[in-house]
């Protein structure tokens, strides 16, 4: 049986980003640590580490998870998106809903940012009609101290107008 | 904010599991979307020898629909209970309990199961399970047993299951036709915790079953015949001295006094709801 005793260094494989990616870890770390300090992927935040605070909200697998209550074993074979994915890979432009937040400040300090995009990446993703209060519905598990929500909202509306309309003209 | 040091076990099948949590006894437990466990663990209020994964065991992550009733398997996580395409009309109350069951981004990784286990008292999945009459399939080593979940839930995030023994599934009664729910929650934002949730079947006869989660220990019953339920000063009587038998305390975020009169007044609500929709 799989077994790993508390000292074991697991290599642990994933995809991050598209990439195929080994991390080492023992059994208690969480993958949040593992992407920030394993890696070097450090767009993922950590704010509360008990999974209030939504900052290091990741997409596990195409849905919005917290980095901090997964352990990094758990992780094993799983498709990671993380903040670094969501721009361009050839030139960094940034993708539609990284522009829309710049646009219309829905951001300050932007610790809480990297998590409040993956989750409405995956909110557009799977309802690319995603109405005002889904939007909301999808923040509430995001805490933001600087911004008020309401030019996160804005910003997603407008995104959502723009990824749907690139949809259109394609 | 980190674990501490433990072993892990990611079991491939349920003789794995059992034969882990054996050998581990009180010092092992299981972990599946661990949306409450590792909380628990990164503030050490958990420190686990080991820590079994039980989350991908094919045979764990079944939703069957049989004889009347739903088997839920512990690995089930909360969104694909919540995209069972099903849901509404097998199980309207977990339906509706559902989207205030923590956030999108937890019920992702989060199971069913693994809240019943959790037990914390003002969880919404472990006070549907005691209003539908549910029952938990607990096993061990060469052993089986099934718990009603009125016999489940012992005390605050404390129950029934044995050390060395995990929840292997729910099994929740469909409604027979006739039957109607409802589920009402209080919580300071969307996803909080509950300050008080109540749930209510009501059966096609009148009579009402209403669960409270968020005041006492655990969730608690009301039972209240056709008869009552239909009489409004009555129902409020009874509402009233349930609302005191549940042991209200102040704290951080709300009053006992203000628990009590949510009770009386969403608990009014919900039978009221759960009554007007039977189909």
């Amino acid at each position: 049986m799989p077994r790993l005793t508390a000292t074991q260094t697991a290599r642990v494989q994933f995809s991050l980003n598209g990439r195929d990616t080994t991390a080492d870890a023992h059994p208690r770390m969480l993958l949040s640590d593992v992407l920030r300090q394993g890696v070097g992927a450090t767009g993922t935040h950590v704010g509360c580490e008990h999974g209030v605070c939504g900052a290091c909200t990741v997409l596990i697998d195409g849905v919005p998870a917290r980095a901090c209550l997964t352990l990094a074993v758990q992780a094993e074979g799983c498709d990671l998106r993380t903040v670094e994915g969501l721009a361009d890979a050839g030139d960094g432009a940034l993708s539609p809903l990284q522009a829309a937040f710049r646009e219309h400040f829905a951001l300050q300090c932007g610790f809480c940012t990297a998590g409040i995009l993956m989750s409405l990446d995956a909110l557009f993703a799977a309802d690319p009609d995603a109405d005002e209060a889904a939007i909301r519905d999808t923040l509430s598990g995001h805490l933001c101290r600087c911004t008020g929500y309401t030019p996160i909202v804005r910003a997603a509306l407008a995104a959502r107008d723009r990824i749907k309309g690139g949809k259109t003209d394609a | 904010m980190k674990p501490a040091p433990f072993d892990y076990v990611a079991a491939r099948d349920m003789a794995e599991a059992l034969s882990a949590l054996h050998e581990g006894g009180d010092s092992a437990r299981v972990i599946a979307g661990g949306q409450s466990l590792v909380p628990m663990l990164n503030m050490r209020l958990a420190t686990p020898a080991t820590l079994v994964d039980i989350s991908r065991i094919d045979e764990l992550r079944r939703i069957e629909a049989a004889k009347g009733a739903v088997t839920i398997g512990a690995a089930v996580r909360q969104a694909e209970l919540g995209a069972w395409p099903d849901l509404a009309e097998k199980l309207p109350l977990i339906h509706a309990a559902l989207p205030w069951v923590g956030h999108v981004q937890t019920r992702s990784r989060g199971t069913v199961c693994g809240s019943v286990a959790h037990a914390d008292p003002s969880a919404e999945l472990p006070l549907c399970l005691l209003v539908l009459g549910g029952t938990v399939i607990l096993r061990r080593h060469r052993r089986t047993r099934e718990v009603p979940a009125r016999e489940f839930f012992l005390g605050m995030m404390s129950t029934d299951v044995a050390p060395g023994e995990m929840i292997a599934a729910l099994r929740l009664p469909q409604p027979e036709p006739g039957t109607g729910h409802a589920f009402v929650e209080v919580a300071r934002r969307h996803g909080d915790f509950a300050i008080v949730a109540c749930a209510a079947v009501a059966r096609p006869d009148g009579a009402v079953t209403l669960g409270v989660g968020g005041v006492a220990d655990t969730p608690r019953l009301l039972e209240i015949p056709a008869d009552a339920a239909r009489d409004a000063a009555e129902c409020d009587d009874r509402l009233n001295e349930f609302a005191w038998s549940l042991g209200a305390r102040d704290d951080l975020h709300a009053t006992a006094r203000y628990r009590r009169e949510l009770v009386r007044r969403l608990g009014r609500k919900t039978i009221e709801e759960a009554l007007s929709c039977r189909a």
